[in-house]
């Protein structure tokens, strides 16, 4: 059942000199829900729109089905699009926008009106047959754009960023209803979002993609416990990075220490980045800690409490629920399996560091999100 | 409270208009009215005037029917044209713009008379004809000069509503009529052409309009044989002086563009509620 259903062969896309995706390889299952995260300008929209026929790459090929499908128009492909902003036809009704493929490919009206109604139950829309596309919320025309896209039985849902014009409570229940309704269907889904928390909870495969290339390709276990470089670390989730030598096989060294890790297969003393998750950090007594370090910053957050600590002059964030206040001393403890180690890459030295940490970044991080395209 | 003193004072500010209208609009209306069902001589109260608007039934059909066709012409010509121009880059699009408004520029009276100039007899076309060795062809003085006349005039107040609904169209609406399998010929009709119906309709109105009333087009480029309703309403105060028929055809007139643009708005209002959004 799990066999290769798109695959995109050294797709590059160049516009007006720029080029929007580098070189790019991928190899898509059947079935499987897969997203495609970066941030605004990575080339996740692009690689949606080459797939869907709406833009011809510069250079490289599409397969489907094993068959290349450069030169196949968007209409004729097997790939229906949930457009960002759902794009529903507002001289038509639900009833019609959902009909309206099934219209154009000259079905019976009786077979319409069944796969129609199937639909709307699926996406929770029953009742709402001839109501006007503009009288609905942004949650209803999300289930609107997305039946109108699945009723015509495709074998690829491409997402746009489906979930960003929704409030937060929305955004998680359609999260579920998204998972639930991929799993019902069973066809593949290629989604598109810059936010990695919607990546890592719906996705079979997270692709993390940055400056027009793959940066990973994994489980969202994978890409949070063994990113595969600086770039992704930081992406998902926060990360303290440090520099580190990888001494022999299960062995790193970083802050004058050596330390056990899981890691194996570098090259003897080789530089790396070592990743350390703030979550991952036990916060013990001094006297017993592998390292000690001074609280410079405590902001609460719910949950836990987000703890930036100096340890000689390098900060961290140690995410706890045990309240360590400023200027406290505190040691830390590290499990082998807390240390993630990286070969070193271009975004080495560029993330991980908390020491311009403030709590206000977190909202600057979201101002920046919601200027996306 | 605040709002309400508010939109009391602004509302005074609509006062200079609403005098205008009353002097110029509404009085004048109110004397063609009282005209229109008043005697000549008498000044008594009668139907006659009206009636008599039968005798000149002809002319009102043949005005709408000449109108109606250079509002399909226009419709015709300009449909593609509008879609073009939409579909260009935000510069050419502004020039283009620019030069389908320029001929609005001129004066309506020296546009009409260019083409007395080029379509006479002895005119320029003709005599291009002629030197080529063939036989002058009859130009002028017939329909087709007249519905050429409308259509030169009025083409621009087609365009451009239509350019304004079509270039509105969001593109995702049609990658997604693709995207559910229309290939370009079912894009447009499924899509584009129903989501300009509100461009259309203004684009209708705004042509047959001021069309079914023209005059001096059909006195230049006409013939006795395509008098318009706008040539006798004029005859009726300048030559033959019977205002009171004068006024009883404007009203009909009037009443019959009342019935257009109703129907034309009815329209439009149902669609642009959908459309809205």
């Amino acid at each position: 059942m799990n066999h290769e259903l798109i695959r995109l062969e050294n797709l590059t896309m160049e516009f007006e000199g720029t080029r929007i995706l580098d070189n790019l390889n991928l190899t898509i299952e059947n079935g499987k829900f897969l997203t495609l995260l970066g941030p605004s300008g990575c080339g996740k929209t692009t690689t949606l729109r080459i797939i869907g026929g709406f833009l011809t790459p510069s250079s490289g090929t599409v397969l489907f089905d094993g068959k290349p499908i450069n030169d196949i128009p968007a209409y004729k492909r097997q790939i229906n699009t949930v457009f960002q902003n759902y794009a529903l036809f507002p001289h038509l009704d639900v009833y019609d926008n959902i009909a309206f493929g099934l219209r154009i490919s000259r079905l019976k009206e009786d077979e319409i009106d069944r796969r129609v109604t199937e639909m709307l139950r699926v996406v929770s829309l029953k009742g709402f047959e001839n109501r006007s596309v503009a009288s609905l919320s942004g949650g209803q025309q999300q289930r609107v754009a997305i039946a109108r896209a699945l009723v015509n039985r495709p074998k690829v849902l491409l997402l746009d960023e489906p979930l960003g014009a929704l409030d937060l409570r929305l955004r998680k229940d359609m999260q579920n209803e998204l998972k639930r309704i991929q799993q019902e269907i069973g066809i593949t889904f290629i989604y598109v979002t810059h936010d990695q928390e919607e990546a890592l909870s719906m996705s079979d495969t997270v692709v993390v993609m940055d400056s027009g290339r793959i940066q990973q390709v994994g489980t969202p276990e994978d890409i949070y416990n063994e990113p595969a470089n600086a770039y992704v670390a930081d992406f998902i989730g926060e990360s303290n990075i440090l520099d580190g030598t990888m001494l022999e096989d299960y062995k790193i060294r970083f802050f004058g220490r050596t330390f056990d890790c899981l890691d194996k297969g570098f090259t003897p003393n080789e530089p790396v980045d070592v990743v350390i998750r703030p979550e991952d950090v036990d916060i013990v007594d001094p006297s017993e800690g592998r390292l000690c370090g001074t609280v410079t910053n405590v902001t609460f957050k719910g949950v836990h409490y987000d703890t930036i600590v100096n340890f000689s002059g390098f900060k961290w964030l140690i995410q706890t629920t045990d309240f360590h206040p400023e200027g406290s001393r505190i040691g830390i403890r590290l499990n082998p399996d807390d240390i993630h180690v990286m070969h070193k890459s271009e975004y080495s030295g560029m993330f991980g560091d908390y020491s311009s940490y403030s709590a206000e970044y977190d909202e600057i991080a979201v101002a920046e999100e919601s200027e996306e395209e | 409270m605040k709002n309400s003193t508010f939109s009391r004072k602004r509302r005074w500010l609509s006062a200079p208009y609403v005098i205008w209208m009353l002097l110029f609009t509404i009085i004048p209306l109110c004397i063609v009215i009282y005209y229109a069902f008043t005697d000549s001589v008498t000044g008594a109260f009668t139907l006659s005037n009206i009636g008599g608007i039968l005798d000149y039934a002809t002319i009102f059909l043949r005005s709408i029917w000449l109108s109606v066709a250079a509002t399909l012409i226009c419709l015709v010509v300009g449909y593609p044209v509008a879609y073009a121009i939409s579909q260009m880059k935000p510069n050419m699009q502004r020039l283009l713009q620019l030069l389908i408004m320029l001929p609005m520029c001129m004066s309506f009276l020296l546009r009409t008379l260019a083409w007395v100039a080029l379509l006479e007899d002895t005119g320029i076309l003709n005599n291009v004809i002629t030197a080529l060795g063939l036989s002058p062809l009859p130009l002028i003085r017939n329909s087709g000069a007249v519905i050429l006349g409308m259509v030169y005039n009025y083409l621009p107040y087609m365009i451009l509503p239509l350019y304004s609904a079509i270039s509105k169209i969001n593109p995702r609406l049609i990658e997604a009529a693709e995207d559910l399998g229309c290939n370009k010929t079912r894009t447009f009709t499924k899509v584009i052409l129903p989501l300009s119906i509100p461009g259309i309709l203004s684009g209708i109105t705004m042509v047959f309009v001021p069309a079914v009333s023209t005059f001096y087009i059909s006195q230049k480029l006409g013939s006795p044989g395509t008098v318009m309703v706008g040539d006798i309403i004029e005859s009726q105060f300048k030559g033959a002086y019977n205002p009171n028929l004068g006024a009883a055809m404007s009203l009909i007139l009037m009443i019959l563009i009342f019935l257009c643009i109703g129907v034309t708005n009815k329209v439009t209002a149902n669609d642009s509620e959908e459309v809205a959004n």
